[in-house]
């Protein structure tokens, strides 16, 4: 059996409610899963004998701006067992925009999520240690958000004085 | 040549102090190398044998700021290091010179964006600008005689305000 049809059958087994959609394009498989069946999902892929994604390389986020679901959650998974890449995306409908986070399942997404939370102001529930990646600590906004100006909010960033 | 004939002949010279320090200090400016990106690259070709910035008196870069009289500014400068910068330079001994190395350093460069300070004499007093993306070294050697000569115009009593200035900042 082709692995993309494995891992497609062993998923719908399990869990045809919580898939929204499939997407299959040029071999790159990506599966849209409801916001909160997305932890359970992510479990079943690293942990079912047959797949074992065992690696997450990724998590970031889309801000679509002007659609309903403003936010996409992305997870880039990697199987060693079947040497397959998989892409998980999960909508976020409604403000405060929060999602599962999956740092207990893939230590890996520990940092990966700290920047989306950065970049995005997406909160990861349960993350042990959700605090800025790059922008500096007391800072306000979410540079990556659409509605963000490019060249910052003035007066937001601290400077040292200059010296006489 | 030089020194050497005149001590030869009279054993002695006449000059002024003022002339004889800045003399020393201009012709041993230890650099601070803050190569915060892409162009400390330059700045350490600088140093190299081809372009050799010891014929200036400058290839002793010292990463404390304690023993350093120039600080060059080398690279992209983000809001979040503008606080190290700002402290290191605050941590190094007066007189000190500050070159801003590059398009970066001196404007913000191609970026300009929400997390690059735009232009550093925002927050530190710039002595030379250096232009280009990166600069050649040639171009920071430039910058470095160009601090040689505006050292050679101190005089001591130039620092006649700074100095209790400073002393106040320390008893503080
Ligand atoms: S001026 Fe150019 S070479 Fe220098 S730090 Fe900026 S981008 Fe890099």
């Amino acid at each position: 059996m082709d692995i993309k049809d494995l891992v497609l059958q062993t998923l719908k087994e399990n869990f045809t409610d919580s898939i929204i959609e499939i997407t299959d394009f040029r071999n790159d498989l990506s599966i849209t899963v409801k916001q909160e069946k997305l932890f359970e999902l992510a479990k079943f892929l690293k942990e079912n004998e047959n797949l074992l994604f065992e690696m997450c390389k990724d998590v970031t986020a889309i801000d679509w701006a002007t659609r309903k679901n403003r936010f996409t959650v992305v997870y880039h998974l990697y199987s060693f067992k079947l040497n397959f890449n998989l892409r998980l995306k999960s909508n976020l409908e409604t403000e405060p925009y929060q999602i599962q986070s999956v740092t207990p399942i893939w230590q890996s997404a520990n940092w990966y999520e700290r920047e989306t939370y950065d970049m995005y102001g997406i909160e990861f529930i349960n993350h042990p240690d959700l605090r800025r990646m790059y922008m500096p600590e007391g800072f306000e906004y979410h540079p990556l958000r659409k509605d963000f100006p490019v060249l910052g909010i003035p007066e937001s960033l601290p400077l040292p004085q200059k010296p006489e | 040549m030089g020194l050497e004939a005149k001590l030869t002949q009279d054993g002695f010279i006449t000059t002024t102090i003022d002339a004889i320090v800045a003399w020393a200090r201009k012709s041993s400016v230890w650099p601070m190398p803050m190569g915060i990106s892409c162009c400390a690259i330059e700045m350490i070709a600088a140093a190299d044998p081809k372009y050799d910035i010891a014929r200036f008196g400058s290839e002793v870069m010292r990463f404390t700021p304690r023993q350093c009289d120039l600080m060059i500014v080398a690279g992209t400068v983000t809001y979040k290091m503008a606080q190290v910068v700002r402290r290191i330079y605050d941590q190094m001994p007066d007189p000190k010179w500050v070159i801003a190395m590059g398009a970066c350093t001196s404007s913000g460069g191609m970026y300009r964006s929400y997390n690059v300070v735009q232009g550093i004499d925002q927050f530190l007093p710039v002595d030379v600008y250096t232009a280009g993306c990166p600069p050649r070294p040639e171009n920071l050697l430039n910058a470095l005689m160009t601090i040689q000569e505006k050292i050679s115009k101190t005089r001591a009593r130039d620092f006649q305000d700074i100095i209790p200035q400073k002393l106040e900042l320390i008893n503080k």
